[in-house]
C-alpha cells in the first residue's frame, strides 16, 4: 500500500496524461486547431478561478488580522484591501502578551516534539522486528496492529481516561506524549514495516553473517537507509498531533498547558463576539504548519499520501 | 532471517505493550461500559443491558445525530472525491499544475480548529440592513437575497459545515488521484486512441477502471474520515441548531452530562460502523502482501 503510494507520489513528475494525448490527436485544420486552444485556455480559466476561490477564505482571515478590532466589526476584510490602509499588529499582541498565545505556542512544541518522535523510535523498533525477524505470531500481531489504523480513539478514551485521573495523569504534558505515542504506533509499525522490509536483503544477510548485533543493524543499516520514510512519518505524525484538539482537549483540557488549538478554542466559545482575538489567534496556531508545508512540500505530500490509511 | 529469534519480544515488546494498553484493555473496557450506568464521578452504578443502545436508535435528538452522520458521509465522500477527481483531470492539461495543486492542498496543513476560524469569517451573519461582514452574506448581497444565518438555519447548517470539510480534503483526493492517472502506462491510452476513443470514452472507460484501485482507497479514507469527524462540528456549532455527529454526541456525553455509559455506547456504534471498512483494509492489504 504505502509503497504503491509512494510510487505513486514518484509518478508526480512523470508526463501528464494530456500532453501524452495530445502527441496523438495534433489537430488538423485551423478550425480545429483554434478550438482545442480555446478549450485548453478555459480549461486554465476554470481551474485558476478553482484555486482562487479555494485560498480566498484564508486570505481573508490573514487580511482581517492585521486590522484594527473596531473595523473587523464593522466592514468586511476586503474593504480593508482599499487605501487608506488602516493596517496594525495589535491583534497580535492582544493575544500574545494578554491571552497567553506564546505560552501555548511553546506548548504545542513541548507537546508535538515528543508526540513525534516516540512513536517513530518505538514504531521503528517493532517495524525492524516484523520485518527481519522471525517470531511466533509474528504475522497475527502485524495484522492485529494493522486493524488498529482505522480504530477510532473514541472507542479507547473513557477507560484511558478513567485510568489517568485515578493515578492523577491528566493535566500534564506526559500524559499527550503517552497518548499520542500510543494512537501514533499503529500507522508508524505499519508504514516503516513495509519501508524496511524492501530494503536489501543481501545486505541485512551479509551483516548477519560477519556478525553485527541486531542493534548495530538497526542503527548503521537500517535507519540510515530509511531516512525518506522516516522524514516522511516524522512530518505527518508532526503535524498531526500539531494540530490535534481532541486529545488534548481530553487530557490537558485547559489552563497554563493547553496548546494552540485548544486556546484557539476556547477563544472561540468564550469570545463569540470577539473577532479580532479570533482572526490572530488562528494565524498564529497555523504559522508553523504553513512553514512546514512551503518548506518541505514534497515530504509532506509524500507523509499524507503514505498516510491515506491512517484512522 | 534464520531460526526463531526470542531477542525479537525486545523489539516488539514496547509497542505491544502500549497497543495492548490504549487500545485492547480499553476497547473491552468501552464496551463493559457502555452497557452499564455511571454517576457522574464515573463510578459504576449498575448494570443496564443495552439500555444506552436502545436510546441511540430511538431518541429523535439521537436520530437526528445518526441522521447528520449519514449525510455527512454521503454529501462529504462524494463532494471530495468527485472535486477531487475533477480537478485532478482538469489539472492535467494546465501548465500552471503545480501552482492550482498547492492551493488546493494547503488547506490539508491546517487544524479543523483553524479551518473553523477561516469560515467563521466566510459564514458570519448579521442581521438584513445591516453591514454584512461576511464573505458569503456580502456576496449573497449583491443578487439582493437576505442574509443567512448558516450555522443556525437548519435547512442549510449542516452543508455549511461539510463545506468546511470539502474544502479541506479536496485536495487530498486530488493529488492521489492526479498522481494515479499520470502512473496509466501510454500503451493503454495509445492503444484507446487508435480505436478511436474520444474524450468522454476515454474518461469512463480508460481512466477510470484503471485507476479503480486508486479510487478506493481515497474513498475508504474519506469514509473513515469522516464517520469520526467531531473537530469541525465542535468548533463550529458544539452540535447545536440539530448538527451534532457521532463524535460530537460522544463528547457531550462524556463531559457535558457526565454520562460515561452513554458515551460509551457512541463509541463502540462509532467502531461497528468503521468495522467492515477495517476489514475491506485488512484484505486489500494482505493481497499486497502476497504479491511481493
Amino acid at each position: 500500500m504505502s509503497q504503491q503510494i509512494t510510487e505513486l507520489a514518484a509518478r508526480e513528475k512523470a508526463r501528464s496524461i494530456t500532453e501524452r494525448l495530445a502527441t496523438l490527436e495534433r489537430p488538423r485544420t485551423a478550425w480545429e486547431r483554434f478550438t482545442h486552444a480555446f478549450s485548453n485556455s478555459s480549461v486554465t480559466v476554470l481551474v485558476v478561478v478553482i484555486a482562487v476561490m479555494w485560498s480566498i477564505p484564508t486570505f481573508g482571515l490573514f487580511v482581517a488580522s492585521f486590522r484594527p478590532p473596531q473595523l473587523i466589526a464593522s466592514t468586511g476584510w476586503w474593504s480593508g484591501l482599499v487605501p487608506p490602509w488602516h493596517f496594525t499588529i495589535e491583534n497580535y499582541q492582544a493575544v500574545i502578551l494578554q491571552q497567553g498565545f506564546g505560552q501555548a505556542f511553546l506548548n504545542s512544541l513541548i507537546i508535538a516534539i515528543p508526540g513525534t518522535l516516540l512513536p517513530i523510535a518505538v514504531g521503528s523498533f517493532a517495524a525492524y522486528a516484523f520485518a527481519w525477524m522471525k517470531f511466533p505470531l509474528r504475522d497475527f500481531l502485524f495484522f492485529l496492529v494493522v486493524a488498529m489504523l482505522v480504530i477510532p480513539n473514541q472507542i479507547a478514551l473513557v477507560p484511558i481516561l478513567t485510568i489517568f485521573t485515578s493515578i492523577g495523569f491528566t493535566g500534564q504534558y506526559w500524559s499527550v506524549w503517552i497518548v499520542h505515542t500510543a494512537f501514533g504506533l499503529p500507522f508508524a509499525i505499519f508504514l516503516l514495516r513495509n519501508f524496511f522490509s524492501a530494503l536489501p536483503k543481501d545486505l541485512i544477510e551479509s551483516a548477519h553473517i560477519d556478525g553485527a548485533s541486531s542493534w548495530r543493524i538497526y542503527w548503521n543499516l537500517i535507519l540510515p537507509l530509511s531516512v525518506p520514510a522516516l522524514a516522511s512519518l516524522a512530518i505527518f505524525q508532526f503535524m498531526w498531533v500539531w494540530n490535534d484538539l481532541l486529545i488534548a482537549l481530553i487530557f490537558i483540557g485547559g489552563g497554563p498547558k493547553q496548546p494552540l488549538t485548544l486556546a484557539v478554542a476556547n477563544l472561540v466559545g468564550s469570545f463569540g463576539q470577539g473577532y479580532q482575538l479570533l482572526t490572530a489567534a488562528a494565524f498564529i496556531s497555523m504559522a508553523l504548519p504553513l512553514v512546514v508545508f512551503f518548506s518541505l512540500q514534497r515530504y509532506f505530500i509524500r507523509g499524507i499520501l503514505a498516510g491515506s490509511v491512517k484512522g | 532471517m534464520e531460526g526463531i529469534s526470542w531477542s525479537a519480544w525486545i523489539w516488539v515488546g514496547p509497542a505491544l505493550l502500549l497497543i495492548g494498553l490504549f487500545f485492547i484493555y480499553p476497547m473491552i473496557g468501552t464496551i463493559v461500559t457502555s452497557l452499564e450506568s455511571t454517576d457522574t464521578l464515573g463510578n459504576v452504578t449498575g448494570f443496564v443491558g443495552l439500555k444506552w443502545y436502545g436510546k441511540i436508535f430511538s431518541d429523535p435528538s439521537n436520530l437526528i445525530v445518526l441522521r447528520n452522520n449519514l449525510l455527512w458521509l454521503v454529501v462529504g465522500t462524494i463532494l471530495t472525491v468527485g472535486l477531487g477527481l475533477i480537478v485532478a483531470v482538469l489539472v492535467d492539461r494546465v501548465k500552471i499544475e503545480r501552482v492550482i495543486k498547492s492551493a488546493l492542498f494547503v488547506p490539508m496543513a491546517l487544524s479543523f480548529v483553524a479551518a473553523g476560524v477561516i469560515w467563521r469569517f466566510v459564514y458570519i451573519y448579521k442581521p438584513a440592513g445591516e453591514n454584512q461582514i461576511g464573505l458569503l452574506n456580502a456576496f449573497l448581497g449583491l443578487f439582493h437575497i437576505p442574509p443567512q444565518a448558516w450555522f443556525v438555519n437548519e435547512a442549510i447548517n449542516n452543508f455549511a459545515l461539510i463545506a468546511i470539510y470539502v474544502w479541506m480534503w479536496t485536495g487530498f483526493s486530488m493529488v492521489i488521484l492526479s498522481a494515479a492517472l499520470k502512473g496509466i502506462p501510454d500503451e493503454i491510452i495509445e492503444a484507446a486512441k487508435m480505436d478511436g476513443a474520444n474524450r468522454f470514452t476515454m474518461f469512463w472507460r480508460v481512466m477510470i477502471p484503471m485507476i479503480a484501485p486508486t479510487l478506493t482507497v481515497v474513498t475508504i479514507t474519506m469514509v473513515i474520515n469522516i464517520l469520526k469527524i467531531f473537530d469541525v462540528v465542535y468548533i463550529n456549532t458544539g452540535g447545536n441548531f440539530q448538527t451534532s455527529v457521532i463524535g460530537q454526541a460522544f463528547y457531550d456525553q462524556l463531559f457535558n452530562f457526565q454520562n460515561s455509559g452513554f458515551g460509551s455506547a457512541w463509541a463502540v456504534v462509532l467502531t461497528l460502523v468503521i468495522l467492515p471498512v477495517m476489514f475491506i483494509n485488512i484484505r486489500r492489504i494482505r493481497a499486497e502482501e502476497g504479491l511481493r
